[in-house]
């Protein structure tokens, strides 16, 4: 709430949304329409780009063979990172991903991780040598607020969308055969943030309601409805009764996205 | 990459340390213990050894970051290499990143920050050992140095994990439990004003468990804020007892 601007836009977000609207005529429990095309990147192994409101994220999968984390010899790696590309947004400069990229990637990372999304398991070639390492990379193209929801999704669109080369070991060798098999996948969590502006429960904010909003809240859910992964943010914070409304908030939109979702 | 084989709760439903479901780890707490610091508190949170350290409001460096209508608050959450049992590199990772983040987040409710326009506080939180739950307690301690710093706030937060090991909600996860257990719900609260400043959760719960959770941990965060401001308080009854020898 810092220039003036914003405080005319808090107002007018805030008169509206007591109405029980939004700037953008959604109720406020909408989601805004979006649109997911995968397989957009023919030299990843597997992509995603997402449209959501005017949100555009690009995803990329690229596998490659590594060395398995010493505690976990026998599973894969996921790594998850996010790029703020300058291009997407007057507020983004280039550089190292800064506190709010790494909070993005982080956030994506732990729905796809504590979910199972992932099957580890199935990604190791040689126990605690060598196993394939999946590379999620977050592109955001242009910012129009939500990034977590629509990183997370295309995230997973991509990863769903990803192939491994197939292959023998010959002689303590990785030999590529022809053909491709999917990335084994367990699960595919969907995430949903909730906005809180003066104590209402916003679903899916925009970029200007994210610019007035006093925090948020985002929950990433397994196909059986468990919650894998919390994330509050913003200066703000909930009460125990709103925390738990969100929650019901967040869990009945994610079964209504997963309807509309054609993975 | 969840060794369920180990086994968290034995046959009586008491956990590794031998701490009931709901039972806390010892918490300590002492305010004011660096000299140069505004404010600072340190604590002991079962094995976790935590210092915080605020300077300021004092002007904002460097400039273009100061913010005409008030306070910024700037946090780093650091781990010790000797924190934690392999080596951690000093240079900051993308955890103590995303960390330090959270915790002004969680922070920041409690400031009233249009009061000190153009100012910066910086808040330094270094871990010098670490054993589950270092975010929870770094928000014990860097509350109570804010505090300590004289800064007027909303109330002074506190912050609390829960959990789920072996399929049951457990208050206050240590290390192990959070590396083997189901779930980690840290939970950051104002008690005075009913508001829940820090919320994550990794794992997996049912939105029931997750709800019994936080109410878990929030019952965890009203016991620690009484120690809190028992620790801030204990300073300056100290300082009292010394004029009265004197």
């Amino acid at each position: 709430m810092s220039s003036l601007l914003t405080r005319v836009k808090l107002k007018q977000i805030e008169q509206s949304i007591e109405k029980g609207q939004r700037l953008d005529k959604r109720t406020l429990s909408d989601y805004r329409d979006f649109k997911i095309e995968q397989g957009v990147i023919e030299k990843a192994e597997g992509s995603a780009r997402i449209l959501l409101g005017k949100t555009e994220i690009l995803v990329g999968v690229k596998i490659e063979t590594g060395k398995p984390f010493p505690d976990t010899p026998d599973n894969g790696v996921l790594t998850v990172n996010a790029e703020l590309v300058p291009l997407a947004s007057a507020k983004f400069e280039p550089g190292p991903p800064g506190e709010q990229a790494i909070e993005l990637a982080r956030v994506v990372d732990r729905g796809i991780r504590e979910s199972g999304a992932v099957d580890t398991a199935k990604l190791c070639i040689e126990s605690g040598k060598k196993v394939f390492v999946v590379f999620v990379d977050i592109y955001v193209l242009n910012h129009d607020g939500n990034l977590i929801d629509a990183a997370a999704l295309a995230s997973i669109s991509a990863l769903i969308n990803a192939k491994m080369p197939n292959y023998e070991i010959v002689d303590d060798k990785i030999v590529i055969k022809q053909g491709y098999t999917p990335l084994p996948m367990k699960d595919h969590p969907v995430t949903v943030t909730i906005g809180k502006i003066n104590d209402k429960l916003i679903v899916d904010p925009g970029l200007d309601e994210e610019d007035v909003m006093d925090s948020r809240i985002s929950m990433a859910f397994t196909e059986d409805g468990n919650v894998c992964a919390v994330q509050k943010g913003g200066a703000g914070y909930f009460t125990l009764e709103q925390t738990i409304e969100a929650t019901k908030l967040a869990q009945s939109t994610v079964e209504s996205l997963r309807k509309k979702l054609k993975w | 990459m969840k060794d369920k084989t180990i086994k968290l709760l034995n046959k009586k439903g008491l956990r590794l340390d031998g701490r009931k479901l709901d039972e806390l780890r010892s918490v300590k707490l002492e305010v004011g213990i660096l000299p140069n610091a505004d404010g600072s508190a340190y604590i002991e949170h079962g094995k976790n050894k935590i210092i915080a350290g605020a300077f300021g409001p004092r002007e904002m460096h460097p400039k273009h970051l100061q913010r005409a209508d008030r306070m910024v608050l700037r946090c780093r959450y650091h781990m010790a290499p000797f924190s934690v049992p392999e080596r951690k590199s000093p240079a900051p990772s993308r955890r103590e990143n995303e960390i330090s983040k959270v915790i002004r987040d969680s922070l920041l409710p409690s400031l009233f920050v249009e009061n000190y326009p153009r100012t910066g506080v910086d808040l330094y939180i270094e871990v010098l050992q670490a054993d589950g739950g270092t975010r929870c307690a770094s928000i014990t301690a860097a509350s109570l140095a804010l505090a300590d710093a004289g800064l007027p706030m909303r109330d002074i937060v506190v912050a609390c994990a829960a959990g789920k090991v072996n399929g049951k909600i457990a208050l206050d996860l240590m290390d192990t439990e959070d590396k083997v257990g189901d779930a980690d719900v840290p939970v950051a609260y104002m008690p005075n004003l009913n508001a829940i400043t820090l919320l994550q959760m990794d794992g997996k719960l049912s939105t029931k468990e997750f709800e019994e959770a936080v109410k878990m941990a929030i019952e965890g965060c009203k016991k620690i804020s009484n120690i809190q401001k028992e620790a801030l308080q204990t300073k300056y009854k100290v300082i009292k007892q010394e004029e009265v020898e004197e």
